[in-house]
């Protein structure tokens, strides 16, 4: 079997193609792309212009990961598209660009969620079984595991997601949004040295994001330091304790240390909720490798393992929409033309997961 | 959990070198605990251990485990001033073995509370229940249902009671409520892990336990999602009672004045669970 899948929910662009070989053997990836609208420094990506994006690169990315896969379209058996969550522009231009697919090429349609291709694609690339999963993106936040027929969100944010806090801060700092505002937070953290005093936000299994970046929005404030980067900045010899100043690295390495533990700490209570020792990591936030750094440690300290994958299969694609598409198609899932809409609002357990045990 | 593969952190000074070292008996995500005993060898006392947690910087953890083993300790020690049946605070420390050369972790002493947990007596009840399906009369069915019911009905009481002391627990689930056997009371209760053929015994104070993620508070909103979580987890881990959890509410709405504002914004809190939609 063989699925093209279309993942447009926020400002990645992807378009994939997943072979199930008939004789059982494992799932191969043929083709692999994506086109990342970036917005400049300082500002986000809005829905409007996002799905115009989207909109005029669909049909060239369709034709590449064709060529690309070395595949006819007679060889395709579905088309699987993002249904949701995400925003609601580009989330309509890709659901229309594959009802326009399925009625040109008549081909069956198959709608995925959003979340679940992650933690289909996560567990194909791992080979972890039976994982608790943290999923972290710039939209959601949730700590999964599954249990008869659903995954089950154990706790998530209460208000903002943790990429979303990070591509803010990194809009507050006016750091650049290429490749990705969180991969250049992360370097950038890489050079701080000092923490400052953040509100840590647990909540039970929940998380809340949205008071740590109005607190370290107003620290960058007051210290001078957000904007774009000015040229006189030196390191301070004092620390903030004795009246220092911290550089914007410091904040950086702050924020993210913060944020990450509240993640860690929810991850390892449902892991001794549900008496598992396996965790896998996905979403664009799952790239970090501070990140998954602290998740080894912990994981570790409970004599578990962690779980994790890099760009191609973190950040959103088309791949992970073939899969999780493929695997409801083959159980015999199928989402009607009329059916083939969108929704913002589309939560990971209102997945009847049918194809696994 | 994996004992085979698992080593614990080593204890804290002084628990490393008591004779008869302090066994382990559970490892949660925050702490783990042990049996060990106070001052003179038959005062048997209950050791919980927050270790330091090595993937948070060491700042914000020794911030984060003072904050909750105090915040832990202030909560037990107010509502056993106020009478609720919880276990004493006998002594902690927040910084592990003391000061700089502490691994900052924490650990907190207390006293030992004998008997089942909760979930250890309605497991025994519902399994007593489902072996005995046949044999009992419509009458038998009926007592065994009217024991329960007094027994939910005490951890109604006990609830309220706590929130009557101005502490909300945070984490109400039937393993963190204790049976505790009247002195001399009958000898089934006392052991939580024996298959007693017979229906187990109901007879006991109803004790709280684990305050780890306890808060002071007196917010209806904070009471009412106490109560929630308790609802939940007798639904999902002894669906047999499930019906009975009015009488949790009976009890609870008779131990103090002001529990009728609590079940009313309980109502609330259970629409919100179920409607909780995505955000963000």
């Amino acid at each position: 079997m063989l699925a093209i899948g279309l993942e447009g929910s926020a400002n990645k662009l992807g378009v994939g193609i997943m072979l199930h070989p008939d004789d059982g053997s494992s799932p191969q990836v043929l083709a692999n792309v994506r086109h990342t609208y970036v917005s400049p420094p300082g500002e986000g990506f809005l829905p409007k212009d996002t799905a115009r994006h989207h909109r005029a690169w669909v049909a060239k990315l369709v034709k590449k990961t064709l060529r690309e896969a070395r595949i006819s379209v007679d060889d395709v058996d579905c088309i699987c598209f993002t249904k949701g969550p995400g925003m609601g522009a580009p989330l309509q231009s890709v659901a229309i660009a594959a009802r326009m697919l399925s009625l040109l090429w008549k081909k069956p349609l198959v709608g995925v969620n959003h979340c679940v291709g992650h933690i289909e694609m996560g567990r194909l690339i791992t080979g972890a079984t039976n994982p608790v999963v943290l999923y972290v993106s710039g939209g959601n936040t949730q700590v999964i595991a599954y249990s008869s027929q659903r995954y089950r969100i154990f706790g998530e944010t209460l208000d903002i997601a943790v990429g979303n806090c990070l591509d803010r801060f990194a809009r507050t700092l006016h750091i650049s949004n290429d490749p990705a505002p969180g991969y250049n937070i992360e370097q950038l953290a890489k050079k701080g040295k000092q923490l400052v005093d953040l509100p840590y936000t647990v909540k039970g299994m929940d998380c809340s994001f949205s008071g740590i970046l109005a607190a370290i929005d107003a620290l960058a404030a007051t210290y001078g330091i957000n904007g774009p980067e000015k040229d006189e900045e030196v390191d301070s010899e004092k620390s903030v304790e004795e009246g220092g100043k911290p550089t914007r690295a410091d904040l950086c390495f702050s924020l993210q240390e913060t944020i990450f533990s509240m993640l860690v700490e929810t991850t390892e209570r449902a892991m001794a909720h549900v008496g598992s020792k396996e965790v896998l990591i996905v979403g664009g936030v799952g790239c970090n490798e501070r990140l998954q750094e602290m998740m080894g440690i912990m994981a570790q300290d409970r004599g578990g393992s962690v779980h994790a994958t890099d760009e191609r299969f973190c950040i959103d694609n088309g791949i992970m929409i073939a899969q999780a598409g493929l695997l409801a198609y083959s159980t015999g899932f199928r989402t009607p033309l009329k059916e083939s809409s969108c929704t913002q609002r589309f939560r990971t357990d209102d997945v009847y997961v049918k194809w696994r045990d | 959990m994996h004992p085979e593969t698992y080593k614990p952190p080593a204890l804290p000074s002084p628990f490393s070198t008591t004779t008869s070292p302090p066994s382990l008996i559970t490892q949660g995500a925050e702490a783990h605990l042990y049996k060990t005993c106070f001052l003179a060898p038959d005062t048997p006392a209950a050791l919980k251990i927050r270790p330091a947690k090595a993937y948070r910087h060491p700042i914000l953890d020794r911030r984060l485990t003072r904050q909750r083993i105090l915040q832990e300790a202030r909560c037990l020690a107010k509502s056993l001033r106020e009478g609720v049946n919880v276990p004493a605070v006998w002594a902690l420390d927040w910084e592990g073995q003391g000061g700089e050369s502490g691994n900052g972790g924490a650990w907190l002493l207390m006293e030992w509370i004998d008997g089942p947990v909760m979930r250890v007596v309605f497991e025994r009840w519902e399994k007593f229940l489902k072996r005995n399906q046949g044999s009992l009369s419509e009458e038998d069915v009926a007592g065994e249902e009217s024991r329960v019911r007094g027994l939910m009905e005490r951890i109604g009481r006990a609830v309220g009671g706590l929130h009557k002391s101005g502490v909300v627990h945070g984490d109400l689930t039937t393993s963190n409520l204790i049976l505790r056997p009247f002195v001399g009371g009958s000898e089934d209760a006392t052991t939580g892990e024996g298959e007693g053929e017979g229906s187990p015994s109901m007879e006991g104070d109803v004790v709280l336990i684990d305050f780890g993620l306890a808060a002071q508070s007196a917010q209806p909103e904070d009471r009412a999602v106490d109560l929630y979580v308790l609802e939940r987890a007798f639904g999902s881990t002894h669906p047999k009672t499930e019906p009975f959890f009015d009488s949790v509410l009976k009890g609870y709405e008779q131990s103090y004045k002001g529990a009728n504002v609590t079940l009313k914004r309980l109502e609330d809190v259970r629409l919100r669970g179920r409607k909780k939609s995505m955000i963000g």
